[in-house]
């Protein structure tokens, strides 16, 4: 089973603005590619760019890729009250 | 809002419920604020909570309480490739001992305790600092609205406590001092739970995994029996993912473990009701400075109130614990009208008489030691089946004595410095 496929299962209120941003000077990009590896969601790809993005809307808020970007490359905060994922069985 | 409220409690989790319930039943103002559509929306379990050490805080409450199963059976299973060693320990005597739950439905309901008590909840509000004035906290400040002024915040406001790093409390997390858990939440009617893990009505199963489902490093997997769903997932220190490439990616590392063997039968044809994750505290106590200030205490997760010693994983219990002392603490300061650390830093001797910080203490080591004996996820497990799979096999040759077999592996394990290394490090669990 595919991560988007488990992701759909859950309830989010997504807000217009992401409350995730990566700071494209510090992050190493292919060199660390961590973020990608560790969140649960999958929500980060290297792009062809060569850019790290983040599809913010399917974040589970569990702060593991704010805590271990070994460059402090990712801003990460709780989105606004009300907005994001809201567990239905937690 | 205006004036100065008695108690702000900052986080719907059950640290910051139970101090509110506590607090509420004392007839003190309290208002507690959530970031989610109720208390419980944004948190997640494993899991189980163990009962024994809570069961005379709130003894009103647990009757009640919304539990999924009550725990009979503890399995362990040691992963290696292909196969497997599972441990079942199937006891009337811990029966009781711990109970499955899920927080969703668990913390709603005790924040309904509290609203019967007369605490005040308000959902759906981020808070986004504190108010700090002299080297005492005076209140907070909510996302995209005013400031709320109080005689004490308690901050109960998780693993990633944004407010106990501004409160000077506690140290920057680190990768080494947490893990990830993921789970999936699978539906299957009651009476299939029933048959497949053979339990009666309300009985459980406790099922954790080591060895291979990490692809040998730190962590493991779970699975608890809830009514009529299974809580199914694996957990893994960040440490393997910073300071090596060669683990799979998070996602597919439970993609694995739910296709083996021991647990693609067990879940086979449920439905993914809900695919969570959420950091847990590994040993993530040693980075609190301090549990109190001027105006200020931190329970539960924030405070890095958990343990794992490897076969039982707990926080749940010390967050209730720690939500239940500092509203007591908080009942002492409102008759002293003393908000300072005078008085606060009861809190801390409370913690200190009680479970919560003995065990803590106790324990202080296991999480590092658990972390730092890496061979617990891939040699150990691995030389055990092994040692398994020659005392079943049948070869078409003549067989091995068993009591050469076991000298065999013995000789393997005891010939070995690092073994009598890591024994040394166990002591300490």
């Amino acid at each position: 089973m595919k991560v988007d496929e488990k992701l759909v299962k859950n309830f989010f209120r997504v807000k217009q603005d992401s409350h995730i941003t990566i700071d494209q000077e510090l992050c190493k990009k292919s060199e660390c590619k961590v973020c990608v590896r560790i969140c649960p969601a999958g929500l980060y790809e290297l792009n062809e760019d060569g850019k790290i993005s983040v599809e913010y809307t399917g974040c589970l808020e569990c702060g593991t890729c704010w805590i271990s970007c070994p460059y402090k490359a990712i801003k990460w905060e709780y989105p606004s009250g009300g907005f994001g994922v809201q567990y239905r069985y937690g | 809002m205006n004036g100065v409220i008695d108690v702000i409690v900052v986080g719907g989790g059950l640290a910051g419920l139970s101090a509110a319930y506590g607090l509420a039943k004392a007839g003190i103002e309290v208002l507690l604020l959530e970031r989610g559509d109720y208390p419980g929306s944004k948190n997640v379990t494993g899991g189980r909570l163990y009962l024994e050490p809570i069961r005379s805080i709130f003894p009103e409450l647990w009757e009640e309480a919304p539990f999924e199963r009550c725990v009979k059976k503890e399995r362990l299973s040691l992963l290696a490739k292909i196969s497997s060693l599972t441990l079942e320990f199937d006891s009337e005597e811990i029966k009781g001992q711990s109970y499955t739950l899920l927080r969703s439905k668990f913390d709603k309901w005790l924040s309904e305790k509290v609203e019967a008590q007369g605490g005040l909840i308000i959902p759906q509000k981020k808070v986004t600092g504190l108010l700090k004035e002299n080297g005492w906290v005076k209140g907070v400040v909510v996302e995209g609205e005013e400031e709320l002024r109080s005689n004490i915040v308690i901050i109960a406001d998780g693993v990633l406590s944004p407010l106990a790093q501004q409160a000077g409390l506690k140290e920057e997390i680190s990768p080494h001092r947490v893990a990830v858990g993921v789970k999936e939440v699978i539906q299957l009617p009651q009476e299939e739970i029933n048959k497949r893990f053979n339990l009666r009505d309300n009985e459980g199963v406790a099922h954790l995994f080591v060895g291979e489902v990490t692809e040998g490093v730190f962590g493991g997997g779970f699975l608890y029996t809830n009514l009529d769903t299974v809580s199914l997932g694996i957990v893994i220190g960040l440490e393997a993912f910073t300071d090596s490439k060669e683990v799979s990616e998070v996602p597919r590392l439970l993609e694995n473990f739910k296709s083996r063997n021991e647990v693609y039968p067990l879940i086979e044809g449920g439905e993914v009701a809900e695919y969570s994750a959420h950091l847990i505290p590994e040993g993530a106590f040693g980075l609190t400075k301090k549990l109190f200030g001027n105006g200020v205490l931190l329970l539960g997760d924030a405070a890095g109130f958990a343990l794992n010693h490897g076969i039982t994983v707990r926080g749940m219990d010390f967050a209730i614990a720690s939500g239940f002392f500092a509203s007591e603490v908080v009942k002492e300061a409102k008759k002293r009208n003393d908000f300072s650390i005078n008085t606060l830093s009861l809190y801390e001797s409370f913690l200190r008489n009680s479970f919560v910080l003995k065990d803590m203490y106790n324990f202080k080591n296991s999480s590092e030691i658990l972390w730092s004996v890496s061979r617990l996820y891939n040699y150990y497990p691995r030389l055990v089946l092994e040692f398994f799979k020659d005392i079943f096999f049948v070869p078409a040759e003549n067989k091995e004595k068993l009591w050469k077999t076991f000298c065999r592996y013995s000789k393997k394990l005891f010939c070995d410095f690092q073994t009598y290394k890591d024994l040394w490090k166990l002591r300490g669990l």
